[in-house]
C-alpha cells in the first residue's frame, strides 16, 4: 500500500515545510504568551506545552521506522527533522526552566535536579539528545559509519527517560499520560520484536526467491 | 513582602473592595436577568459581608484568575477544567449533614443558616502545593460557629470533611481513569477546626461562590495548602481518630494530614521555598517567584498549635 511518492525536487521543501509547521506550535504559543493568551500561570503554561510538544515529535521520530516496516510507507527522509525539532523543544524547555521558572537561581536549581527523579530524567533525556542532535547530518553519518547507527540507539533509553520525566512530573495517573505511555510502550515494545519479525521476513523472502 | 498581621487594621482601609463594589452592582443586574435561564444553577449572585480585620495587605488576585484557575478534580483534572465543566452542577438547595460525636446532630439548611450567622469578608493568601499561589477576598464565617451550634462532645478530637459526588453533574467524577477516589475528604484537628483563621467560604469577590471554586460552601485554612480545602460540602463529621484525607490516601509519601505551608519540607516534585504569584504582571514575563512563609505567613496565630511538634515529620 505505497502512497504516491512525491517528486524528488519536492523532497527538500517538504523538509523545510515540515520544520516550520513542527514548531509553529511553539511559536503560536510564545506568542499567545506574551500577550496573556496563556492563562492564569503562563510561564508553567508555556513550559509545558514546550515539554509536551517535544515529547510528541520524540514519539513521531520512531514511528517512522514501524510504518516503513509495517505500512511500507518509507518516511525516513523527515526522521531528522523530527529528531532535530523535538530537541529545540527539549531545549526551549528548559530554557524556560532555568529562566522564567527558576529565574536562573542556580543554587536552587542545582538543588532541584539533584533531589528529584524527575528532574533528573528530564536532564538525562537533554544529554542524550546533545550528541544525536550535534550528528544529525550527513558528515557525521559518513564519518561515523556503523558507529552512527549505535549511537542513534540510544533514541530508545531517551525516549523513555522522557516519558518517565514527564508521568512522575505528574501528581495522578490519567486520560492523557496513559495514553502516552501506551504509544511508548507500543514504540519501545516493536524494537524488542523486530529482529524476529525482520528475520522472518528475509526467510520468507529467500525461500520466495528459490 | 508584608507578613500577616493580626488584625488591626481599620475596615475602611479595606481598598480594593470599592472597586469591586461598582462591579457588584453592575453584576447584580446581569444576574438577575439571567436568573430566569438558569434555575438551580449557581449564576454568582452579590452577596453582603462586613468587612474583616482579617484582610492581608497584598495586591488581590485578579478575579478572571481565581475563577479560571484552580484545582477541582471533580470537573477534571487541568486547571482550566473547573470552570469548564462546571455549567451543570446546581449547588441550591443545599444541606449540611453534621454529625459524629456531637450533642446535637442536624442537617443544616445553608440558605437559613447563611442568614443566621454574619458573614464576613475576609482577604487571605492561598498556596497551592503545586507551588503558585493567590490572594483571595473571600466571604464566609467562623468554622467554630458552626461547630458551637452542633456541640461536639469531649471526646471529639477531629473534624471530617466531605464532598458532594454527583457523577451527572461533575464529569470529572465519572469515566475512565478517575485520578481520586470520591469523595474527596479532608479532616482537621479540632483545635484546627475552631482557629478563628479557619472559616467555611460561600462567596468570594463580593459574590456567591462560583460552581468551579467550590459552590455553594467550601473550607479555606489559610496557613495549609490548598488541597485542605475541601469543597461542595455535605457532611462533616467530628471524630475521636484522625479522618482519612484523600490525597494523603493518593500519595502518602507526598502529602500529609496537617499540610502546613512549609518552606523547609519540601515535596518530592516540588521545592516548597518560593512560590509563584498567580496574575501578577502580564504573560510570560511579568511574573515573579516570591518566598515562601511558614504557615503561609500566619505563623504568629497558628505556630502554637503545634508546639512540640516535629513538622518535618507531621508534614
Ligand atoms: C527529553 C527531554 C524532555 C522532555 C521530552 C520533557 C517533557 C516534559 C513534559 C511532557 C512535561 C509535562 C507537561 C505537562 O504536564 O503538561 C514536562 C514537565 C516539566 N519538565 Fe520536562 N522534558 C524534558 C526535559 C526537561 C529538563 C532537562 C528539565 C529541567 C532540568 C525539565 C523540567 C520540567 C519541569 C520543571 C516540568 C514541569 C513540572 C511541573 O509543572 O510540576 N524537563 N516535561
Amino acid at each position: 500500500m505505497a502512497l504516491p511518492a512525491l517528486p524528488a525536487r519536492l523532497k527538500p521543501a517538504s523538509v523545510w515545510a515540515l520544520y516550520a509547521l513542527g514548531l509553529m506550535p511553539g511559536l503560536y504559543a510564545f506568542y499567545l504568551g506574551i500577550y496573556g493568551g496563556l492563562g492564569a500561570d503562563p510561564v508553567r503554561e508555556f513550559e509545558h506545552l514546550l515539554g509536551t510538544w517535544a515529547l510528541r515529535f520524540l514519539c513521531a521520530g520512531l514511528v517512522i521506522t514501524p510504518i516503513r516496516d509495517l505500512l511500507s510507507v518509507n518516511l525516513i527522509a523527515y526522521r531528522r527533522a523530527l529528531g532535530l525539532i523535538a530537541f529545540y523543544y527539549v531545549l526551549a524547555h528548559f530554557t524556560v526552566y532555568l529562566t522564567l521558572d527558576r529565574g536562573l537561581i542556580l543554587t536552587s536549581i542545582l538543588g532541584d535536579i539533584l533531589k528529584r527523579p524527575y528532574i533528573m530524567l528530564g536532564m538525562v533525556g537533554l544529554l542524550i539528545l546533545i550528541p544525536l542532535a550535534l550528528t544529525s547530518n550527513r558528515w557525521s553519518i559518513r564519518r561515523l559509519g556503523s558507529r552512527w547507527n549505535s549511537l542513534h540507539k540510544l533514541a530508545y533509553p531517551l525516549l523513555l527517560a522522557a516519558l518517565l520525566h514527564y508521568v512522575l512530573s505528574l501528581k495522578s495517573i490519567t486520560l492523557e499520560p496513559a495514553i502516552y505511555i501506551a504509544v511508548v510502550t507500543v514504540l519501545l515494545g516493536y524494537r524488542l520484536v523486530r529482529p524476529k519479525l525482520m528475520e522472518r521476513r528475509r526467510a520468507r523472502r529467500v525461500t520466495a526467491t528459490r | 513582602m508584608s507578613l500577616y498581621r493580626p488584625p488591626r487594621t481599620q475596615s475602611s482601609e479595606i481598598t480594593p473592595r470599592e472597586v469591586y463594589l461598582s462591579r457588584r452592582s453592575f453584576m447584580a443586574g446581569t444576574a438577575a436577568g439571567l436568573a430566569f435561564a438558569a434555575s438551580g444553577t449557581a449564576l454568582a449572585a452579590p452577596l453582603a459581608a462586613t468587612p474583616s480585620a482579617y484582610k492581608v495587605a497584598d495586591k488581590l488576585t485578579p478575579k478572571q484568575d481565581v475563577t479560571t484557575y484552580n484545582n477541582f478534580y471533580e470537573f477534571g483534572v487541568n486547571k482550566s477544567d473547573p470552570a469548564a465543566n462546571s455549567g451543570d452542577f446546581k449547588p441550591t438547595p443545599w444541606a449540611i449533614e453534621v454529625g459524629g460525636l456531637v450533642a446535637k446532630p442536624q442537617v443544616i439548611d445553608l440558605e437559613k443558616i447563611m442568614t443566621e450567622i454574619p458573614m464576613e469578608e475576609r482577604v487571605y493568601r492561598m498556596r497551592c502545593v503545586e507551588t503558585w499561589s493567590m490572594v483571595i477576598p473571600w466571604i464566609g464565617f467562623p468554622l467554630s460557629a458552626l461547630l458551637d451550634r452542633v456541640e461536639p462532645l469531649g471526646s471529639a478530637k477531629y473534624v471530617a470533611f466531605e464532598t458532594v459526588v454527583r457523577p451527572a453533574e461533575m464529569p470529572g467524577q465519572s469515566g475512565f481513569f478517575q485520578p481520586l477516589n470520591w469523595p474527596y475528604v479532608e479532616g482537621l484537628r479540632l483545635d484546627e477546626a475552631r482557629h478563628p483563621l479557619t472559616i467555611l467560604a460561600t462567596g468570594l469577590y463580593g459574590e456567591t461562590l462560583p460552581n468551579q471554586n467550590g459552590a455553594p460552601i467550601r473550607l479555606v485554612v489559610p496557613w495549609k495548602y490548598g488541597f485542605k480545602g475541601v469543597k461542595s460540602i455535605v457532611k462533616i463529621t467530628l471524630t475521636e481518630k484522625e479522618p482519612p484525607t484523600t490525597w494523603k490516601n493518593s500519595g502518602p509519601s507526598e502529602y500529609g494530614f496537617y499540610a502546613n505551608v512549609n518552606p523547609a519540607v519540601d515535596h518530592p516534585r516540588w521545592s516548597q521555598a518560593t512560590e509563584r504569584r498567580i496574575g501578577e504582571g502580564d504573560g510570560l514575563f511579568g511574573g515573579r517567584r516570591v518566598d515562601t512563609l511558614p504557615f503561609n505567613g500566619y505563623a504568629d496565630e497558628v505556630a502554637g498549635l503545634y508546639a512540640g511538634m516535629d513538622l518535618k515529620k507531621f508534614y
